[in-house]
């Protein structure tokens, strides 16, 4: 008794941090002499919406399967919910998953493929009926029950896919790229709809892309992938303003990037000019590469806040100018590795007269500059 | 850098996952087990029983046989047998075999004298060991290393039976018999001819059909296909009527006879021009039309166009339609049994071998021989398709053929002919089955329909062959699917599935008669568990299903390729067994394709006569066999008549499964797309 009542008044203080949900362990996965997966190690919390974001062929699709269970890795281990589910085959594990092409079974109508995986398992026909209906309510599709999945939209199929999935209530969900079918205006609309469903039903999700506005958009974390290794696991907030490798600064956003040298500490070398940065340097001499995003490239004029003996500020002549609707995109020369991009408003690019040719003041503030040690892709 | 390096030896250290067995899994090796079973039993083990059985012969084993003779000075030893051969005047053990398959002691010494002295006794014995054969004293077998006596009076008593013995005599035989090697150049000569013909008939017939706008295509496109329906001696028996002694047209040969190659030529010219048309205007229907844009573009000729655009496109076709062709001209039976003559051909000689000398043993070294070209044309096709594949999944813009009257006119004639002639064939046999008495009383009647007094069974045979049909179109069917699933779709297992794929993709080159050779061999033996199979309906079924597996087993895996990869994986996901995913959802989506292959099984097990012509037994009778033998004993209007049976069959069929097919494609609204 008096143990039950100390566990009881210690709890709060002990801080409930709940173990992960899913523990992805050290994961590889070989194809003969490839190495898709190079060990890969995550953790995602119950509830949580992960992405695996990366460019094609880093390995998101295997570590998804490897997940599922349909491409068991080659080493490593995955644990679900606190059971060891590494070497389990897919039907004993506990997931629903979509694919891109949602692989609904075309000789069955809508309803048919969402009881598809209520039959079968002592279920009453009322019990999986009314299961069907209250998942075609969730997915707004009640009036579509007996149509044939070549009968509806693209969107619409994969509000299905996605139905059929959660049907058994899974305790995990996951996506293989399941907008990156459908046409840019559905798709934005859907990833909205996706992340209210999946927020509302509290489902822990795991969803594979290659786009970048879907993964900051839709993600609570997103796990940044680069052949067959994890670049950087973070909110999307993080992996935008702080990227922790040079390859995920590229990656997610845009970025320039300029080759130089440390100068002092705090200062670096960039062609003539000395920048100073904020943060820690390498030591004196290191060559390393200095990047800032073209948001925070300050047109000097623009914002009234930097005056011209600002540091960091450099005369630049406008090459060109793209619109981009709202923002106009100028691409400055001024260090001879290439052309330096800046974004900034309509509004300021009238304001101040700016065309190609014009020469302008421009200043990379400090605190916007990130460095990255040449060669290696880290600090 | 350390974090690599670190990463590096974690992988290495890291053990590697086994992945547990799961339902699925255990499901999936049931039926990769069945299925595998199947083909092993109906067709490696008999193939390679017949090669083991080809190199196999009757041999009086001479050196495991001692003997002592008895001239007075009580038993003496003269060594074995081997020792003392030449001087009692034996053949080699191999040909004394061959004259007969025992050897008594009286033969032995025709005089009852050794080396001038008269015998007393002969005494001998059989070491046995790894030599095979027997004494027998009386008719009762001695046991091995016993001695056995007989007085001189009684020499006959002692019998020495021959035994079997591993070696290529077989093969020395057969090349040491120009009667048969013959048969080699024969069947090499008539192939190639008969391939040169068909392939420029059919290119030819596809293209009028594909690259002009002559009228009528869809009407030349199905009596392209007639003669799929109709058994291949139907060919033979047709340029019998046609140019025959009593022949219709017996003038326009001055003389010559048809029975020979030109006959066989003609014959084969008729059954394989289908199979040649189907692949090459497959291949002139991927061709690009921005090619032959380009082509006007650039004021190219249309001859020029023609062997620079053309050609080049319908190459793999041509090639692919030539190798089918020369398979299966070299294979073919019906055609040279009924028109050949005395001109051999392999595929005759195994029937002659087998069923006219009980040879068995030489029927399989013909087979052997046969199975060379055969297995050759199939690897070279295989590959050539394989590249044609290639073309077919690049995106093309199909080409759509303008007005061209001489072309058009020209195509349309040339067209007309080979229909005509192809129409012709048929319906000589369909007309000297309706006569009454060919040549002298042409008046019509149905009496050649009762099968009277013929040979082969009659109408019984026709109804036995009805039932083949349904049986394998019906097992056979599921039988492909279920393998086809396994092979395409299955996970994990992949030397299994691979296995299982080479199997099925085998019965393409082994040739009919061969499969049903190696069927006597491996089924008749008696220590076979499935020797119960012999002399039964089931066992046709099982020959017709593995003769004709391989282009089924291709169009299942069309349909299957066709169908999502993930949807295993989302019924696993679901927790759905795959079995259940099999029937509620792949089943239902094949089922258009699941006709098509049972059309092709009834069609061809009612035609077929290769295979089944070794294993059917006085209850099991086919009609095209039964045809086969009705020609051999003269009856030709009859065996005309049965052809023409088989046809309209067919014909019903084929109607069937148009109408079957049509009524899925209306009444599934999903199939709508
Ligand atoms: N079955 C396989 N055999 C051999 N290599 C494979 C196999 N599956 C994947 N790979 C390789 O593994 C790498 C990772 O593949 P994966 O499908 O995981 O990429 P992805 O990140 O999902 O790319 P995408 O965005 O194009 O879908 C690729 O280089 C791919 O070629
Ligand atoms: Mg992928």
């Amino acid at each position: 008794m008096t143990l039950v009542a100390a566990d009881i008044a210690l709890a709060p203080a002990a801080a409930p941090e709940r173990p992960p949900y899913l523990v992805v362990t050290n994961v590889t996965k070989r194809f003969k002499t490839f190495l898709a997966l190079k060990g890969v190690s995550l953790e995602v919390r119950e509830g949580e919406f992960v992405c695996f974001l990366g460019p094609s062929g880093c390995g998101k699709t295997t570590l998804l399967r490897a997940i599922a269970g349909l491409d068991i890795q080659s080493s490593g281990t995955i644990t679900q919910g606190g059971r060891d589910i590494s070497a389990l085959p897919p039907e004993e594990r506990d997931f629903g998953i979509v694919f891109q092409s949602y692989a609904l079974f075309p000789n069955l109508t809508v309803r048919g493929n969402i009881a598809f995986g209520l039959e079968n398992r002592g279920m009453n026909r009322g019990d999986v009926s009314a299961r069907v209906e209250e998942l075609l309510a969730l997915i707004g599709l009640t009036e579509h029950g007996e149509k044939y999945p070549s009968q509806i939209s693209g969107g619409q199929q994969q509000r299905v896919a996605l139905a059929r999935a959660l049907a058994p209530g899974p305790g995990l969900i996951l996506l293989d790229e399941p907008l990156s079918a459908l046409d840019a205006k559905v798709r934005i609309h859907l990833r909205n709809e996706l992340k209210q469903l999946q927020a509302r039903l509290g489902v822990t999700t795991i969803m594979v892309t290659h786009d970048q506005d879907e993964a900051l958009s839709m993600a609570d974390r997103i796990v940044v992938m680069n052949m067959g290794v994890i670049e950087q696991i973070g909110t999307p907030l993080e992996i935008y303003n702080d990227p922790a490798t040079r390859f995920v600064a590229d990656f997610v956003g845009a970025m320039n990037f300029f080759d130089g040298a440390v100068s002092h500490e705090n200062e670096v070398q960039v062609g003539g000019v000395r920048l100073a940065v904020d943060g820690r340097t390498p030591a004196r001499g290191a060559q390393v590469t200095v990047a800032i995003r073209p948001e925070d490239v300050r047109i000097l004029g623009a914002h009234p806040s930097a005056g011209l003996d600002a540091p960091n500020t450099l005369k630049v002549e406008v090459g060109d100018a793209e619109f981009l609707g709202s923002e106009v995109r100028l691409s400055l020369n001024y260090f001879t590795s290439g052309p330096m991009v800046a974004q900034t408003s309509q509004e300021s690019v009238r304001a101040l007269g700016i065309q190609p040719g014009k020469r302008i003041d421009v200043c990379l503030p400090a605190d916007r500059l990130r460095i990255f040690m040449s060669g290696a892709n880290h600090v | 850098m350390s974090d690599a390096v670190l990463g590096a030896a974690a992988i290495a250290r890291a053990p590697a996952i086994r992945a547990k067995v799961g339902r699925d899994d255990r499901l999936m090796l049931v039926f990769t087990l069945v299925i595998g079973l199947y083909l092993v039993v109906s067709l490696a083990l008999p193939i390679l029983f017949m090669l083991w059985k080809s190199t196999e012969v009757r041999a009086f084993a001479y050196s495991a046989v001692e003997m002592q003779v008895d001239t007075g000075q009580g038993p003496t030893s003269v060594g074995t047998l081997a020792d003392v051969a030449g001087k009692l005047g034996l053949l080699s053990d191999v040909d004394q075999a061959r004259r007969a398959n025992s050897l008594t002691a009286a033969q032995l010494f025709p005089k009852r004298a050794f080396d001038g002295a008269p015998l007393k006794s002969v005494r001998m014995r059989f070491s046995g060991g790894s030599a095979d054969g027997r004494l027998d004293l009386s008719g009762k077998p001695v046991e091995a290393g016993q001695w056995a006596e007989v007085p001189a009076q009684d020499l006959r008593r002692l019998v020495l039976r021959a035994g079997t013995q591993r070696s290529l005599a077989n093969y020395a035989a057969y090349f040491s018999n120009p009667a048969l090697t013959q048969s080699i150049a024969n069947s090499l000569a008539v192939s190639l001819i008969t391939t040169a013909i068909v392939v420029l008939l059919a290119f030819g017939f596809a293209y009028g059909l594909s690259r002009t706008m002559m009228p009528l295509k869809g009407l030349f496109r199905t009596i392209a296909m007639v003669p799929i329906l109709v058994p291949s001696l139907l060919a033979g028996i047709s340029l019998v009527y046609l140019f025959g002694n009593q022949g219709l047209l017996k003038d326009l040969m001055f003389g010559a006879r048809i029975y020979g190659a030109g006959g066989i030529v003609a014959g084969c010219v008729f059954f394989t021009f289908p199979h040649a048309f189907l692949i090459i205007s497959t291949a002139l229907a991927v061709s690009d039309a921005r090619l032959y844009e380009a082509a006007r573009v650039l004021r190219t000729t249309p001859r020029r166009t023609f062997f620079t655009v053309t050609l080049p496109g319908a190459r793999y076709g041509l090639i692919s339609a030539a190798f089918v062709v020369f398979t299966l001209t070299i294979t073919e039976f019906g055609v040279p049994k009924v028109v050949g003559g005395d001109f051999n051909m392999l595929a005759v000689d195994i029937y002659k071998q087998v069923v006219g000398q009980q040879n068995f043993a030489m029927g399989a070294v013909v087979s052997v021989i046969l199975l060379i070209p055969a297995v050759v044309a199939f690897f070279v096709d295989r590959t050539v398709t394989a590249r044609q594949v290639a073309l077919l999944t690049a995106r093309a813009v199909p080409y759509a053929p303008q007005p061209n009257r001489p072309l058009d006119w020209a195509a349309f004639a040339f067209c007309s002919v080979v229909a005509g002639l192809l129409l012709l064939v048929v319906g000589v046999s369909q007309f000297a089955a309706l006569v009454k008495f060919w040549p002298y009383d042409l008046s019509l009647s149905f009496q050649h329909y009762a099968f009277e007094g013929v040979d082969g069974g009659g109408w019984g045979s026709y109804f036995n062959s009805l039932q083949l049909a349904l049986y394998t179109a019906i097992i056979g069917t599921l039988v492909v699917l279920v393998g086809g699933y396994i092979v395409e779709k299955g996970r994990g297992f992949v030397a299994a599935r691979t296995g299982l794929h080479f199997l099925a993709m085998l019965p393409m080159a082994i040739p009919g008669l061969v499969l049903g050779l190696s069927y006597i061999f491996f089924f008749n033996d008696r220590s076979n568990p499935f020797n119960f199979l012999y002399g039964t309906m089931a066992i046709l079924v099982v020959s017709t299903i593995t003769h004709f597996y391989t282009v089924s087993h291709l169009t299942a895996l069309t349909a299957l390729k066709a169908m999502d990869r993930e949807f295993e994986a989302v019924a696993a996901s679901l927790k759905q067994p795959v079995t259940r995913m099999f029937t509620r959802v792949t089943l239902p989506v094949c089922l258009p394709t699941g006709l098509d292959i049972a059309a092709y099984y009834f069609v061809n097990a009612l035609t077929t006569v290769s295979a089944v012509v070794f294993l059917y037994a006085p209850t099991t009778t086919l009609a095209a066999v039964a045809a086969l033998n009705m020609d051999d004993a003269g009856q030709i209007q009859p065996a005309a008549a049965m052809c023409m049976l088989i046809f309209y069959t067919n014909l019903a069929a084929r109607g069937v499964h148009a109408v079957l097919t049509r009524v899925l494609a209306s009444t599934q609204a999903w199939r709508a797309r």
